[in-house]
C-alpha cells in the first residue's frame, strides 16, 4: 500500500466509522437532553448541589450557573496545582503561579493549551483529580450551551431555556462518562498506557540507564478527543508513543475528537423537527474540513522548503508509524475542532500545510468544531448568512421560523467578532513586547507566526500550538489566559442572550417568500459567509506569516 | 451569581469524585487485568529479569567503538545532546524547527553526512525520517529504507548474513493502517540474539 492509499484508506475508514454511528448517537443525544427521567445517580448529583432539576431558568440565570460553575472551576483547579505537594502521587513536581493561572484557565475553557512540560510540572493527582475533570465538564459545558441554543429556536413564547445543571450532569453522566470509559479500555488494549508509577528504569541493550515516564494515559486520552480537549498527559501529546502507539490508535483518536461534533448535528436535525436542518450544517462542515484537510496534506506531502528539500521530506516533527498522511489527517482534525492535541509538530510544518492548520482555527473552529461549540458556532454563521441575504433582497430575514431582528443579529455579531478582536489584539500588543523576540525558536516570516499561532490558539480554545515558541514569562501567561477566557465566554454569553431572545418570539409560518434552509444555496451561503468573515478579517496577518514562508 | 457559584462548587466537587477519582482509578483497575496489564504499564520488554527497554519507546544506542558499530541507530532526537544521540525518555518532545530556518538545515546537512559517512554510502541515499527529529523524540521506528541501508554495516559487526539481517527487518516491520515503520529496539534485540545463536 502506498502512503496515499493508505492516508485514503484512513480517511474512509473514519467517514465510513461516523456515518455508522452519525444517527444512532445523534438520537440519543437529542433524547438525553429532552428526557423527563433523571437517573439516580443524577438525582444525587442534584441532592449534593442542592439545585431543583424540574425548575427550567431564564437565559440569564442559564448564563451565570455557566459564568459561576467555570469560575469555582478555574478557583479550584488553581488551587489543586498550587497545592499538589499535598496531594498523593506528586513526585516532587510544583506549578508555578502564572503555570497554574494559565493552566486553570486553558483547561476550564476547554482549550488545554499547555505552558508547562507535564512529566516534570503536574503529578498524577493534578491530572486525574484536577485536569481530567475538567476534560469532562468543560466539555458538558460547550454541549450545554448548544442544547440551551437549539431550544431557543424550538420553543415560541417562553422564557425559559433549561436548567444548565441538567444539561451539565447529563451531557457527563450519560454521553461523556460511558465513551471515555469504553474507550479508555480499548485504547490500554492497543498500548496506551494507564500507570500510576511515575516512570520505570531500564537498562538498554548497550548497557546505558534509562528513565522511561509513565502516567495515567489512557483515561485522560480518552476524554482529552472525546471532548475536543487535547491536552497531552506527556510534553509530546498524542505523539508520543504511550499516548498513541500505532496507526490504529491514531483513526481511533481522530474518531474521538471528531464524532460528537459530526453526529451534534443529527441531534439538532433531530430537535428542531427537519433532519436536513442538520444535515446541511454538517455538509458545510464536510466541505471546510474536506478543504482544508487536501490543502494540508498535499502541502506535506510536497516538500517546499530548505529542510524538507534537503532532507527528502517533510518527516521533521512528524512519527514514522502516522507517515505524513496519519499527521495531515490528526492535524486537519484537531484544529477545525477545538481539540488541539497534536500528533506531529505543526511548528515544523510548511508553510502553506501550518497556515492551513491557522486558517482552520481562524473559520471560528466550526467544521465541525469543538463539543457543543462546533454547533452553536455554525448556527451563529447562519445567522449571520441570512442576515446578509436579507439585506441583499431587503426583507427581515428569519431562520428555522424565527424572525432575526436587531437583538439577534448584535447578539450574533458579538459571539462572532470576539475571537478575532482578542487574538489580533494580543498578536499586536505581544509583537510590540521586547521580550517576544527571545521567545522565539524561529528567525523571520516563521517567528512572526508562533505568535500569530499562539494567539490563535488561545482566543478560539483549540490548545495546539507552534510549541517552539517559549511562553513562560509573566506577559505571555497572562495574556494569552485572558485571551482563552474572552475566546470562550463572551461568544457563550452572547449566544445564551441569542438563545434567550428567540426563545420568547413567536413562530413565524414559512411562506412563499422564506429563503429555504435545506438546500444548496444555503450551504453556500454558509460557507461564502465562513471564508469571507476569516479572509476579510485575517488576510494581513496571514500574509505576514504562512503566506510569506509559502511564498519565499 | 453567588448562589449559582456555592452550587456550581458542590456539583463541582461531586464530578470530580466521578471523573477524577472514579473513573480514572476504575480504568486503572480493569488496567490490571492480565492481557492489559503490560501494556498498561508501558510495554516493557525483559530479558533474563532485567528491563531492557519499552517495546514502544525509541531510544539510540550508543556504539561504545564507533568504528565498529553494532547497532540499528533510531530517527534524531530533539532531547538528545547531540544532532545524533540517545534520547532522555524522561521526557518528550520534538524540534520545533520551522521549514526555513538556516541554523537547523546545517544540523540536518550534519546529520546527513555523518550517517553517510557511518553508513558509507552517498548522502543521497539517506532517507528522510534519518535526518529529522520525530514528534515525540521517542520514535520507536524506522523507515524500512533506513532500516535497509544500516543493514550491511549491522551484518558485518555483528558477524552475520546480509540476507539475514534483511530477514530479521523484515520480521521486525508493522504497517497497521499507516506507513510501514521498524522498531529499531526489537530488531536490535533480535540481532543480538541470532549473534548469540
Amino acid at each position: 500500500m502506498s502512503p496515499t492509499w493508505a492516508g485514503l484508506a484512513q480517511v474512509g475508514l473514519l467517514l465510513l466509522a461516523l456515518a455508522v454511528v452519525y444517527k444512532p448517537l445523534g438520537d440519543y443525544m437529542a433524547r438525553v437532553f429532552t428526557s423527563a427521567r433523571h437517573l439516580r445517580l443524577e438525582k444525587a448529583v442534584y441532592r449534593v448541589g442542592r439545585v431543583d432539576p424540574d425548575s427550567e431558568q431564564h437565559w440569564k440565570t442559564y448564563a451565570a450557573s455557566v459564568l459561576a460553575f467555570s469560575f469555582v472551576s478555574v478557583v479550584l483547579l488553581y488551587l489543586i496545582q498550587r497545592l499538589q505537594h499535598l496531594l498523593p502521587f506528586d513526585f516532587g513536581r510544583t506549578a508555578s503561579p502564572g503555570v497554574a493561572f494559565n493552566t486553570a484557565i486553558s483547561f476550564v475553557t476547554n482549550t488545554n493549551w499547555q505552558s508547562y512540560v507535564p512529566e516534570t510540572t503536574m503529578g498524577h493527582a493534578v491530572q486525574m483529580l484536577g485536569l481530567t475533570v475538567q476534560n469532562f465538564v468543560s466539555a458538558a459545558v460547550g454541549l450545554a450551551v448548544a442544547m440551551a441554543l437549539v431550544r431557543g429556536f424550538v420553543r415560541a413564547k417562553t422564557d425559559r431555556l433549561g436548567n444548565f445543571w441538567v444539561d451539565l450532569t447529563r451531557g457527563t453522566v450519560r454521553v461523556l462518562l460511558p465513551l471515555a470509559f469504553v474507550f479508555a479500555i480499548v485504547l490500554i488494549a492497543l498500548g496506551v498506557v494507564q500507570s500510576l508509577k511515575s516512570g520505570v528504569d531500564v537498562t538498554n541493550p548497550d548497557g546505558s540507564v534509562s528513565r522511561i515516564a509513565l502516567a495515567p494515559a489512557a483515561s485522560q486520552e480518552a476524554i482529552k478527543e472525546l471532548g475536543t480537549n487535547g491536552g497531552g498527559i506527556f510534553n509530546a501529546n498524542s505523539a508520543h508513543p504511550f499516548e498513541n502507539p500505532s496507526s490504529w490508535t491514531n483513526l481511533i483518536e481522530i474518531f474521538l475528537l471528531t464524532v460528537i461534533p459530526v453526529c451534534l448535528t443529527r441531534t439538532f436535525g433531530v430537535l428542531v423537527g427537519n433532519k436536513r436542518q442538520g444535515t446541511v450544517l454538517l455538509t458545510v462542515m464536510g466541505v471546510l474540513w474536506g478543504g482544508m484537510l487536501t490543502v494540508i496534506w498535499w502541502a506535506e506531502s510536497h516538500p517546499n522548503g530548505p529542510l524538507a528539500l534537503l532532507a527528502g521530506g517533510a518527516m521533521e516533527g512528524k512519527e514514522v508509524r502516522f507517515g505524513i498522511a496519519g499527521s495531515a489527517l490528526f492535524a486537519n482534525a484537531t484544529t477545525s475542532t477545538s481539540t488541539g492535541a497534536v500528533n506531529s509538530m505543526h511548528d515544523s510544518f510548511s508553510g502553506l500545510g501550518g497556515g492551513g492548520t491557522l486558517l482552520n482555527m481562524m473559520f471560528g473552529e466550526l467544521s465541525p468544531g469543538g463539543v457543543g461549540s462546533g454547533l452553536y458556532s455554525m448556527l451563529v454563521v447562519a445567522i449571520i448568512a441570512m442576515f446578509l441575504a436579507g439585506l441583499m433582497v431587503g426583507r427581515t430575514p428569519e431562520y428555522l421560523g424565527k424572525k432575526l431582528g436587531k437583538r439577534e443579529v448584535t447578539c450574533a455579531a458579538v459571539a462572532i467578532l470576539a475571537m478575532p478582536t482578542v487574538l489580533l489584539l494580543g498578536t499586536g500588543a505581544a509583537l510590540l513586547m521586547p521580550d517576544t523576540a527571545g521567545a522565539l525558536n524561529n528567525p523571520g516570516a516563521h517567528g512572526f507566526s508562533e505568535v500569530l499561532y499562539a494567539y490563535t490558539s488561545a482566543s478560539n480554545n483549540n490548545g495546539s500550538a507552534f510549541a517552539g515558541i517559549t511562553v513562560t514569562n509573566d506577559w505571555f501567561q497572562s495574556t494569552l489566559g485572558l485571551c482563552m477566557a474572552f475566546g470562550r465566554f463572551v461568544p457563550i454569553t452572547a449566544v445564551l442572550c441569542l438563545a434567550g431572545s428567540l426563545a420568547v418570539q413567536r413562530k413565524v409560518p414559512e411562506t412563499a417568500g422564506t429563503l429555504p434552509t435545506t438546500g444548496p444555496l444555503f450551504a453556500t451561503m454558509l460557507v461564502g459567509t465562513v471564508v469571507l468573515v476569516a479572509a476579510l478579517t485575517f488576510i494581513p496577518a496571514l500574509a505576514l506569516g504562512p503566506i510569506a514562508e509559502a511564498l519565499a | 451569581m453567588v448562589r449559582q457559584a456555592w452550587a456550581g462548587l458542590r456539583i463541582l466537587i461531586v464530578l470530580t469524585t466521578l471523573t477524577g477519582v472514579l473513573y480514572p482509578l476504575g480504568v486503572w483497575a480493569v488496567s490490571r487485568v492480565p492481557g492489559l496489564h503490560s501494556t498498561a504499564e508501558g510495554s516493557i520488554i525483559s530479558q533474563n529479569g532485567r528491563n531492557v527497554g519499552s517495546g514502544l519507546i525509541g531510544v539510540d544506542p550508543v556504539a561504545q567503538d564507533p568504528e565498529h558499530d553494532p547497532w540499528f541507530h533510531t530517527r534524531p532526537s530533539a532531547l538528545a545532546q547531540d544532532p545524533l544521540g540517545p534520547a532522555d525518555p524522561s521526557s518528550s518532545g520534538g524540534s520545533n524547527k520551522g521549514a526555513a530556518n538556516d541554523d537547523y538545515v546545517k544540523v540536518v546537512r550534519e546529520r546527513k553526512d555523518a550517517i553517510a559517512r557511518r553508513e558509507g554510502v552517498d548522502p543521497a541515499r539517506v532517507p528522510a525520517d534519518a535526518v529529522t527529529a520525530s514528534a515525540s523524540g521517542l520514535d520507536p521506528q524506522i523507515s524500512p529504507a533506513y532500516a535497509h541501508l544500516q543493514a550491511p554495516r549491522v551484518a558485518r559487526e555483528n558477524g552475520l548474513t546480509p540476507a539475514q539481517v534483511d530477514r530479521l527487518i523484515s520480521e521486525n516491520t508493522s504497517q497497521g493502517i499507516g506507513d510501514p515503520g521498524v522498531n529499531v529496539l526489537k530488531l536490535n534485540l533480535a540481532v543480538q540474539a541470532m549473534k548469540r545463536g
